[in-house]
């Protein structure tokens, strides 16, 4: 473990530091640029003296307070169902497990875009488990705050789900099998010993989660719609302000890039160990 | 660690992708260089556009509004078989985020906008030759379900309690257009949702999530009997006009010049009337 450490802090410590070859050194910088350039940018071009007064209109931090409500909701809601389908992907045995793996991390790779259609389909007032909602107690889910929890769930659960399940593996199964041997049942094993022994890759996927549905646009401007305060999160305000007032969605974007980059500035160290 | 161990393994694999990479964007910047002044020289030899009409040749980009994808495929067609050897390509989309695309450098020949404001954002950098020209005109319907079982009859029964109503956002076209209907008849309606382009306002409808949306007569037309429309009369108040133009740093001008006369001739309409436009 102690290698890659080494090599990532720099030249100190790895060997011969001076010959880095050019045909790496170069692409490296590049890369690094490509992906440095347009925050750069976004800075570069943020209208800093009419800041203020984009950030203070009542807008602005309604779509600010949603996203932050509702991305921490859908946190929550991935870590009571996400952390249970970890614990099963890891440490039981059942035919079609490695399907099911392949399936959970499907919202993954899938358009957020399709990821909204397909909960409008599932989930819609028409849809094939809607209906019955709608029918029976009355809830449709389309054009509201829940909606939109659970478009940020359905992408952003995924990754809480392959963080905990690598964390699993990586723990011994030999301190819950002590624990059910004195006596514990297997999910009070689970609640004092597995939980406290894979706090830390929770707590990494949760943020990576939360940060994910931060960011959601695709997923809930399908299912959820836009409304101010009620579905209109930052992603679809910056994007409905980028259609006629670009320097009022480089504000939001800014204020957007500042919350991520603190969140993940945060828990750098805990992301990087647990991986 | 693998990865680390494989890296350092390759490093010839790496630099080769990197050279791949220059080449290939050296490739890109010097064709569209070549296709560039070829345009202008073949339009300098050209001279009288009458005597070139059947010379047209070549691609042709045209970036239109999403609301005229239905016709103008079928006039692409069209102009491919009245001038054989081209090819019409199309991006359809809002009409600001074309906008913005081609004051961003797209290399597109023929812009064709939902509204005169988007077609200004473009006018205003300097990116059309010439000015532009309206070739159709859109007016708004209700698109509601099929068979109209709420029984909406006016743009007034959208404001009924209980009633799932989505509208466009007012930065679009399709929103600013329902927005000024709405204004003008002093009616104040809350939607679920505030769309960010006319075909998800519709596609809600169509999917039943909503019972009603305001969207182009042209949409209602093309989405079928999926959903059935209801004309008011304050969309007459609130008519868009779709204007047109040649690029100005269009990679193929005449060709652009030619697809927009087939766009206003007697054709043309008649495919743009057929699928609900209006005659300007």
């Amino acid at each position: 473990m102690s290698r890659p450490a080494d090599t990532l802090k720099g030249g100190r410590t790895g060997p011969r530091p001076r010959t880095v070859p050019l045909p790496l050194l170069l692409p490296a910088l590049l890369g690094l640029a490509f992906l440095l350039l347009p925050l750069i940018a976004l800075l570069i071009r943020t209208p800093w003296s009419t800041l203020p007064d984009q950030l203070t209109s009542p807008g602005v931090w309604q779509a600010l307070r949603l996203s932050l409500v509702c991305a921490t909701a859908a946190t929550a809601l991935s870590l009571v169902i996400g952390v249970p389908l970890a614990w099963l992907l890891a440490r039981t045995d059942f035919p079609g497990r490695g399907l099911v793996r392949a399936l959970v991390t499907l919202p993954l790779v899938l358009p957020p875009v399709v990821g909204g259609v397909a909960l409008l389909l599932a989930f819609g007032r028409n849809g094939v488990v809607g209906q019955w909602l709608d029918s029976w107690f009355g809830v449709t889910l389309p054009f509201t705050t829940t909606g939109v929890v659970i478009a940020e769930t359905f992408v952003a659960m995924p990754f809480l789900v392959i963080s905990v399940e690598g964390t699993l593996r990586a723990a011994d199964p030999r301190y819950e099998e002590a624990a059910t041997t004195l006596g514990a049942s297997r999910f009070t094993a689970f609640r004092r010993v597995t939980l406290p022994l894979i706090a830390p890759g929770i707590a990494a996927g949760s943020v990576l989660a939360w940060a994910r549905a931060l960011g959601e646009f695709g997923a809930t401007i399908t299912f959820a719609g836009n409304f101010p305060d009620r579905t209109q999160t930052m992603p679809l305000a910056v994007y409905l302000a980028l259609q006629n007032d670009p320097a009022a969605a480089i504000a939001l974007s800014l204020v957007l890039l500042t919350v991520s980059i603190a969140v993940l500035a945060a828990l750098r160290d805990r992301w990087m160990t647990a991986s | 660690m693998t990865r680390s161990a494989r890296r350092t393994h390759n490093p010839l694999r790496a630099a080769g992708a990197g050279a791949a990479l220059l080449l290939a964007l050296t490739a890109c910047s010097s064709s569209s260089d070549t296709s560039a002044t070829s345009a202008t020289e073949s339009s300098a030899q050209s001279g009288s556009s009458a005597s070139a009409a059947s010379k047209v040749s070549g691609t042709v980009t045209v970036f239109a509004a999403a609301s005229l994808k239905e016709s103008f495929t079928k006039l692409g067609d069209q102009f491919e078989q009245q001038h054989p050897g081209t090819e019409v390509t199309f991006s359809f989309g809002g009409s600001d985020s074309l906008a913005a695309s081609i004051t961003g450098g797209a290399p597109a020949d023929v812009f064709a906008a939902a509204s005169p404001r988007t077609m200004k954002i473009v006018t205003d950098a300097g990116g059309t030759s010439g000015a532009p020209t309206t070739f159709v005109r859109n007016q708004l319907e209700i698109a509601t379900l099929p068979g109209n079982p709420d029984k909406i009859t006016s743009l007034k029964d959208l404001t009924k309690s209980g009633l799932k109503v989505v509208l466009c956002d007012e930065s679009v076209p399709c929103g600013a257009a329902a927005k000024k209907a709405l204004d003008a008849s002093e009616l104040k309606l809350t939607p679920v949702s505030y769309e960010q382009d006319v075909k998800s306002a519709l596609t809600k409808v169509e999917l039943q999530e909503a019972d009603a949306a305001v969207v182009y007569k042209t949409d209602v037309r093309a989405a079928g009997d999926k959903v059935a429309g209801v004309d008011f009369p304050e969309s007459a108040d609130a008519i868009n006009d779709y204007p047109i133009a040649v690029l100005k740093d269009a990679p193929n001008a005449e060709a652009a010049q030619a697809f927009i006369d087939l766009v206003k001739s007697a054709d043309g309409q008649k495919v743009l009337t057929e699928a609900g436009f209006l005659n300007p």
